[in-house]
C-alpha cells in the first residue's frame, strides 16, 4: 500500500511541478493546490498506513493509527486553504489591474 | 603614550569649531601645535630609548579577544614617530602658506590629523589587530586626502585606485595576522617575535609571510602595486610631500622591518624581498626619466627609493639594515623638500610640466638652492646625505653578493638602478632651474615665494646638509637603537665615514656619476625609446582592463541568471534541488528499499490510486477553465476518500469542507479571469519542463521509499494515545493534539487564516479605492 501511495505522490508532484512552471497564473495556482494534496498524502504515507483503528479512544481497541501526522495535515490543510484563497484573489486583482496573467509579460522593470 | 597617538584624532574635534569661529587666523596655525608638541614629546623620550629602555603601555580594549591597545616604543618606532611628527609639523606649516583660504581647510586638516593618528598608531602599536585598524585608517585618510579636490575626475580616479590597491593589500595582511595568531595564540608582536622558533616550524609560516609581505608591498608601492602612487599625485602637494614620500608609503617598510627577525630566517625571504625591491628600484627609476610632470618624476622616484630600502631589508645583515634605516631617514628629508620645491614651482609659475619650465634659477634663487641640494642628495653625490646612504647601500650589496652564486649581478643591478636615479635627479634640477626661461609659457612671472612657504623646505635642507656633513650625529641616538630594534641584536653605533678608502662602493659611485652624466647629456638621442615601450609593461593598462573586465563579467553574469522570469528561477531552483539531493542520495549510498513492512492493498485502493493519477495527468492538457477546476476538485475528493480509507475521520471531514469551499472560490474567481490559453511555448521548453518535473517527482519517490524503508526510532504517538484521556480528558486523539498537546500550532494557524482573510479584504478594498482616486 505504501509503495502505491508513493507512486501516487510522485505523479501528483510531477504534475504540480509542471504546472507551476507554466506561463498562466491560473495553472500555477492549480499547481500549488495539487502540491498540497501530494504533500499531505506523503505525510500520511510516511507514518505507515492502516495500522489500527481511527484515533478515537474506544474501549477494547489497542491499536490506533498514528494521530500525529493527522494533526499535522489538518493544520496544513487549513493553512493551504488560506494561501490558496489569497492567491486566487491576488490573481483576480492582478488581472483587473494589469490586464494580463501571463507570467512572461509580468516581468516588472525591463532593466534592473 | 596612547594619548600621544590619539592626540591628533582628539584635536580634529576642535578643528571645525576653530575653522568656523576664528576667521581671522588661518586654522593651520592651531593645527600646527599638535605635531610640534608631539615631536617635542617624542624627542624627550629619545634619550631613554637610546639607552635601551623600552616604553610599554597597556590599555584594555577587547581583552576577551586578546585585542588591547598596547603601545610599544623602541628604536624603530621612535624613528618613525619622529619622522611622522617632524615632517608633519613642517608640512602643516608649509600648507598654511600653500593652501588658499578659499579651500575647505577644515576638511583638509581633519583628514591630515586623522592620518597622523593612524600613522602613529601603526608604528607604535604592539597589538597586530590594533596595528591593522590604524593601517586601514591610513588607507582611508589617504583616500580622503587624494580626493581632496573631489570636483576633479582625476582626483577621484586616483583616490579610488589607491584605496582599492592598498585595501587589497591590507586585507591580505589581515589574513597573515590571523595565521600568525593561529600559530602563536597571541596578537602581540613582541610575544610573536619571542616565539619565532615555534613560528618557523609551523606549516603556516610561509603563507603568513607571503600575505604580510603582500600587504607591505602594496602599501609601499612596490612592483607591481606601484601604479597607485603616481595617480595619487592629484592630491594637494603638502599631502604628497607628507603621505606619499615620508610616511604612509613607509608603513610597508615598517612592517617588513618589524617582522624581519621572524621571517628573515626563511630561504625565500631574500629572493622575494630583495627581488621585488630590485625590480621596483630599476623599473621605478627607469620610468621616472620618462615623466614630464614634476610630481610624476617624484612619484616614480619615491617608488624606486622605497625599492632600494626594501632591497636592503631583504639582505637583513646588520650593515644592510643600518643602511636601510639611514636611507629611510635621508629619503624622508630630501623627498619632503623636493615635493615642497615642486609645490612652490607650481604655485609660482602655474605649471608643473618640465617641458614648459626652465631657467628659473635667477628668478627663484632660494627655491633653486633647495632644489639643488635635494636633487643632488637624491642622486647620491657627496657631500650630501644621500651619498652616504647610497654608499652604504653599495657596500651592503657588495658584502651580500659575496655569499651568493652569481653574486656580482647584485651590485651591477644596484648600479643600473642608481644610474637612472642620477639621470632623473639631474633632469629634475637642470630642466627646471637651468636652461632657457620660456616666459610666454608661464602664467605669471616667477619669483621666490613668500618666506613662510620656504621655511619648511629650508629646514629640511639644513637637515640634509647637517647629516651630510656630520652623519654620526644621528648614528648613536637614532640609527643604532633602530637597527637593534629591527634585528633584535645589540648594536654598536656605526661610524659613518665619507671616505673609506678606494674600494668597490666608491668605484660604483664613480661609475654611476660618469655613466649617468653621459646618459643625461645625450638623453635627446635615446629618449624616443620610451615611445617603443609596449603599453602592457606599464601595468596601468592591466589595472584598467581588469576593473572594466570585472564590471563586464559581473554585469553579464547577472544578466544571464537574473532574467526577470519567474519560470526560469523556478527551473533553476528545481534543478538545484534535484542535483543536490539526488547527488547526495547517490554518493552517500543512502538509498534503501525494503518490502518487509507494508500494508495490504485492496482493489478499491488501486482504483482510487488509478483515478487520482488519471485526474492529475489530465490537468495539464486541459484548456477549459471549468474542466481544470473540476478535475483538480476530483483530485481533492479522491484524497478525501483516501483519508477515509486511512482511518482519518477528521481529515476527511476537513478536506471535504475545504475542497468544496475551494471549488466554490475557484468557480467564483474564474469568471473574472481571462480564458486560459493553451500553454504556449516551444516543444523544447515543454520537454525541458517535463524533464524537470518528472525528475522532481522521481526524486521525491526515491527519497520517500528510502525513508519508508528505514525507520530508525519508534514514533512518539504512543504517549499521545496513552494519555489522551487521562491527561487531557478527550477521546478524539487528533483533536486533543490540536487543542491541548500542541495548541500553539493551532493558535498560529488561526492567525494565518485571519491574516489571509484580512489580506484578501484589504486587497479588494484598497484596489477599489485607488481606482476611485484615479
Amino acid at each position: 500500500m505504501e509503495l502505491l501511495m508513493i507512486v501516487v505522490v510522485g505523479v501528483l508532484l510531477t504534475v504540480a511541478t509542471y504546472l507551476v512552471m507554466s506561463r498562466n497564473l491560473f495553472r500555477i495556482i492549480l499547481g500549488t493546490v495539487i502540491y498540497s494534496h501530494g504533500v499531505h498524502l506523503l505525510i500520511m504515507t510516511m507514518s505507515k498506513l492502516k495500522r489500527g483503528a481511527p484515533p478515537v479512544i474506544t474501549d477494547g481497541v489497542t491499536a490506533y493509527t498514528d494521530p500525529i501526522p493527522q494533526a499535522l495535515i489538518l493544520t496544513s490543510i487549513v493553512i493551504g486553504f488560506g494561501v490558496t484563497s489569497y492567491l486566487l484573489v491576488l490573481a483576480y486583482s492582478m488581472h483587473k489591474k494589469l490586464g494580463t496573467d501571463d507570467m512572461d509579460e509580468l516581468r516588472g522593470v525591463k532593466d534592473e | 603614550m596612547q594619548l600621544l597617538v590619539l592626540a591628533p584624532l582628539l584635536f580634529t574635534l576642535f578643528v571645525p569649531l576653530l575653522y568656523r569661529r576664528v576667521k581671522a587666523i588661518h586654522v593651520g596655525w592651531f593645527v600646527l601645535l599638535v605635531p610640534v608638541l608631539l615631536f617635542v614629546s617624542f624627542l624627550r623620550l629619545l634619550p631613554q630609548v637610546a639607552n635601551g629602555e623600552r616604553v610599554l603601555q597597556d590599555l584594555s580594549w577587547i581583552p576577551s579577544l586578546g585585542v588591547n591597545f598596547t603601545t610599544y616604543l623602541d628604536g624603530l618606532s621612535i624613528l618613525f614617530a619622529l619622522i611622522i611628527t617632524g615632517i608633519g609639523s613642517l608640512v602643516v606649516l608649509y600648507s598654511i602658506y600653500y593652501l588658499n583660504r578659499s579651500e575647505q581647510l577644515g576638511h583638509f586638516y581633519i583628514y591630515l590629523l586623522l592620518f597622523m593618528t593612524a600613522m602613529l598608531g601603526v608604528v607604535l602599536s604592539d597589538n597586530m589587530i590594533v596595528l591593522y585598524t590604524f593601517w586601514e585608517l591610513t588607507s582611508l585618510s589617504s583616500f580622503l586626502l587624494i580626493g581632496f579636490w573631489y570636483q576633479r575626475d582625476k582626483s577621484r580616479f586616483g583616490a579610488q585606485k589607491s584605496l582599492l590597491l592598498t585595501v587589497f593589500g591590507g586585507l591580505a595582511m589581515l589574513a597573515g595576522i590571523v595565521l600568525l595568531y593561529t600559530i602563536t595564540g597571541t596578537f602581540s608582536i613582541r610575544e610573536i617575535l619571542g616565539q619565532k622558533d615555534m613560528v618557523a616550524e609551523s606549516a603556516l609560516f610561509l603563507p603568513s609571510m607571503l600575505l604580510i609581505l603582500l600587504g607591505a608591498f602594496s602599501k609601499s608601492a612596490q612592483f607591481p602595486f606601484h601604479i597607485w602612487l603616481p595617480d595619487a599625485m592629484e592630491a594637494p602637494t603638502p599631502v604628497s610631500a607628507y603621505l606619499h614620500s615620508a610616511t604612509m608609503v613607509k608603513a610597508g617598510i615598517y612592517l617588513i622591518a618589524r617582522f624581519l627577525p621572524l621571517y628573515a630566517v626563511h630561504d625565500w625571504w631574500f629572493p622575494i624581498v630583495s627581488g621585488i625591491g630590485l625590480l621596483t628600484l630599476i623599473w621605478g627609476s627607469f620610468l621616472a626619466v620618462k615623466q614630464t610632470d614634476l610630481k610624476g618624476i617624484l612619484a616614480y622616484s619615491t617608488v624606486s627609493q622605497l625599492g632600494l630600502i626594501i632591497i636592503l631589508l631583504g639582505f637583513s645583515t646588520p650593515l644592510a639594515v643600518t643602511a636601510a634605516v639611514f636611507h629611510l631617514f635621508n629619503h624622508a628629508a630630501f623627498k619632503g623638500s623636493l615635493f615642497m620645491m615642486a609645490g612652490i614651482v607650481d604655485h609660482e609659475t602655474g605649471t608643473r610640466d618640465i617641458r614648459r619650465l626652465g631657467g628659473l634659477f635667477s628668478f627663484m634663487p632660494i627655491t633653486a638652492t633647495v632644489g639643488f641640494i635635494a636633487t643632488f642628495a637624491m642622486a647620491g653625490i657627496p657631500p650630501f646625505n644621500g651619498f652616504l646612504s647610497k654608499e652604504m647601500f653599495f657596500a651592503a650589496s657588495v658584502e651580500y653578493a659575496g655569499t651568493l652564486n652569481w653574486g656580482f649581478l647584485l651590485p651591477a643591478l644596484a648600479v643600473l638602478g642608481s644610474i637612472f636615479t642620477f639621470v632623473y635627479s639631474m633632469m629634475l634640477f637642470f630642466k627646471v632651474f637651468r636652461g632657457e626661461l620660456q616666459l610666454e609659457q608661464l602664467e605669471q612671472k616667477p619669483h621666490d615665494p613668500p618666506k613662510g612657504m620656504l621655511i619648511s623646505p629650508l629646514i629640511l635642507v639644513v637637515i640634509i646638509l647637517t647629516i651630510g656633513l656630520f652623519p654620526n650625529l644621528i648614528s648613536a641616538p637614532i640609527l643604532a637603537p633602530a637597527v637593534e630594534a629591527i634585528t633584535l641584536i645589540p648594536q654598536e653605533p656605526v661610524e659613518i665615514e665619507h671616505f673609506h678608502g678606494f674600494n668597490w662602493p666608491l668605484a660604483m659611485t664613480l661609475i654611476v656619476i660618469a655613466v649617468g652624466t653621459l646618459i643625461y647629456l645625450s638623453y635627446r638621442k635615446w629618449l624616443h625609446i620610451y615611445n617603443h615601450l609596449p603599453e602592457f609593461l606599464t601595468w596601468n593598462g592591466w589595472y584598467d582592463r581588469s576593473l572594466r573586465g570585472l564590471d563586464r563579467i559581473t554585469t553579464s553574469l547577472t544578466r544571464i541568471q537574473m532574467t526577470g522570469s519567474l519560470r526560469n528561477y523556478l527551473a533553476i531552483i528545481f534543478i538545484f534541488i534535484f542535483v543536490l539531493s539526488g547527488g547526495l542520495l547517490l554518493t552517500t549510498d543512502s538509498f534503501a528499499f525494503s518490502t518487509s513492512d507494508l500494508a495490504p492493498v485492496g482493489w478499491y485502493e488501486v482504483l482510487l490510486a488509478l483515478g487520482v493519477i488519471a485526474a492529475a495527468i489530465t490537468v495539464p492538457f486541459l484548456t477549459s477553465r471549468i474542466a481544470m477546476v473540476l478535475t483538480t476538485g476530483a483530485i481533492g475528493y479522491i484524497v478525501v476518500l483516501f483519508f477515509v480509507d486511512f482511518r482519518a475521520p477528521d481529515l476527511a471531514l476537513t478536506q471535504l469542507v475545504v475542497e468544496t469551499i475551494s471549488m466554490v472560490l475557484f468557480l467564483l474567481a474564474f469568471v473574472h479571469l481571462p480564458r486560459v490559453p493553451k500553454e504556449k511555448g516551444s516543444k523544447s521548453l515543454k520537454l525541458r519542463n517535463l524533464l524537470i518535473s518528472s525528475s522532481v517527482g522521481l526524486l521525491v519517490m526515491l527519497i520517500a521509499i528510502s525513508a519508508h524503508s528505514t525507520r530508525l526510532f519508534t514514533p512518539i504517538s504512543e504517549y499521545f494515545i496513552k494519555h489522551s484521556y487521562d491527561l487531557a480528558g478527550g477521546h478524539n486523539i487528533v483533536n486533543v493534539i490540536l487543542v491541548d498537546f500542541r495548541g500553539f500550532d493551532t493558535m498560529l494557524e488561526i492567525l494565518v487564516l485571519s491574516i489571509a482573510g484580512l489580506g484578501i479584504y484589504s486587497m479588494i478594498k484598497l484596489r477599489n479605492r485607488k481606482e476611485d482616486d484615479v
